[in-house]
């Protein structure tokens, strides 16, 4: 399988991305230079995490319009896979390929700590190598991860299990007092309607081999990983 | 020309920064702030244009990039150069 990590100027988890699929999965990585026009080749693209144009005007903003994201946007509406981190998830927002916005964490700080979060929907081609409602532990760092959207459109994600990963405790309750950032509805991950774009504030790069001391990232790329072979097998 | 653009939270966004702003004035003694809504403002000199041909370039503007609708409203003024 042949993933693609897009790099903008400004991307800084782009290497722990394409080191994740190719070391703790020995797939295929091509990193993608903004300025490209093709992702021809490609099977998956990771948009990465990091501060993409420096954040400036607002997160993923100006990164809307590089032109790589002409490509991004025909490959998502052929039902190509798309999986964005942090900034990435922010990207993935700004340019209208998930609902809703990145708001500045309810307590304005920059949050970098491990947290908790519950698989609420595992039949996703980012999830299917979790069990429904496993709890798996992942790094965040952001200071705009405070997601918002309008009460329509949270309730047509919850409607279509389009809520992936909600914030919660060790046992899997998700209460208010584990939010990190006053994210609505606790949400850290949520997918399109048609189920190919996945984004998501923690970064499973940063927990995807042996050496971390902690592998649970390394689901969300097995999990692609499946759906490819799946539909590629049949 | 030039326009002058104000990109504001929508009223019942909550504005954390504006919060903690109005905090700090509370203990600086000023009391009496019941609210602070922290915006951007944006200086962008046009070219040669007339006033129909600018407004509706800045509203693709905004629309566009400028201000995220989701959360945001905006409202610009259009005055001509200042000639030095």
């Amino acid at each position: 399988m042949n993933f693609g990590v897009l790099v903008f100027p400004g991307s800084n988890c782009d290497h722990d991305c394409a080191h994740a699929v190719a070391e703790g999965l020995g797939q295929h990585v091509r990193e993608i230079w903004h300025q490209e026009t093709s992702l021809e080749g490609v099977d998956a693209v990771i948009v990465p995490g990091g501060f993409s144009y420096g954040d400036y005007l607002r997160t993923g903003a100006i990164a809307q319009f590089s032109p790589i994201m002409e490509a991004l946007k025909e490959f998502a509406a052929k039902g190509g896979l798309v999986l964005g981190i942090c900034n990435g998830f922010q990207i993935l927002l700004e340019v209208g390929l998930l609902p809703g916005v990145m708001m500045r964490n309810r307590d304005l700080s920059f949050i970098c700590e491990d947290v908790y979060v519950k698989v609420e929907n595992a039949a996703t081609p980012f999830t299917n190598a979790c069990e429904s409602g496993q709890i798996l532990k992942l790094p965040i760092a952001h200071a705009e991860g405070n997601y918002y959207t309008d009460p329509i459109t949270l309730s047509s994600l919850q409607a279509n299990a389009q809520v992936v990963f909600r914030y919660c405790d060790s046992d899997g309750q998700v209460i208010t007092e584990v939010n990190p950032n006053g994210s609505l509805d606790n949400i850290a991950g949520i997918r399109n309607a048609a189920g190919n774009v996945f984004g998501l504030m923690p970064h499973p790069e940063r927990c995807a081999e042996s050496v971390f001391g902690n592998q649970d990232g390394l689901l969300v790329f097995q999990s692609m990983v499946n759906a490819f072979t799946e539909v590629h097998s049949t | 020309m030039k326009a002058k653009i104000h990109v504001t939270l929508k009223s019942g966004i909550l504005d954390p920064q504006g919060r903690a702003i109005q905090q700090s004035l509370a203990t600086l003694g000023f009391s009496s702030v019941h609210d602070v809504r922290v915006g951007k403002f944006l200086e962008v000199e046009l070219g040669d244009s007339d006033q129909s041909q600018a407004e509706s370039q800045l509203k693709a503007m905004c629309e566009k990039l400028l201000a995220n609708t989701v959360i945001e409203d905006y409202r610009y003024e259009l005055e001509p150069f200042e000639q030095n």
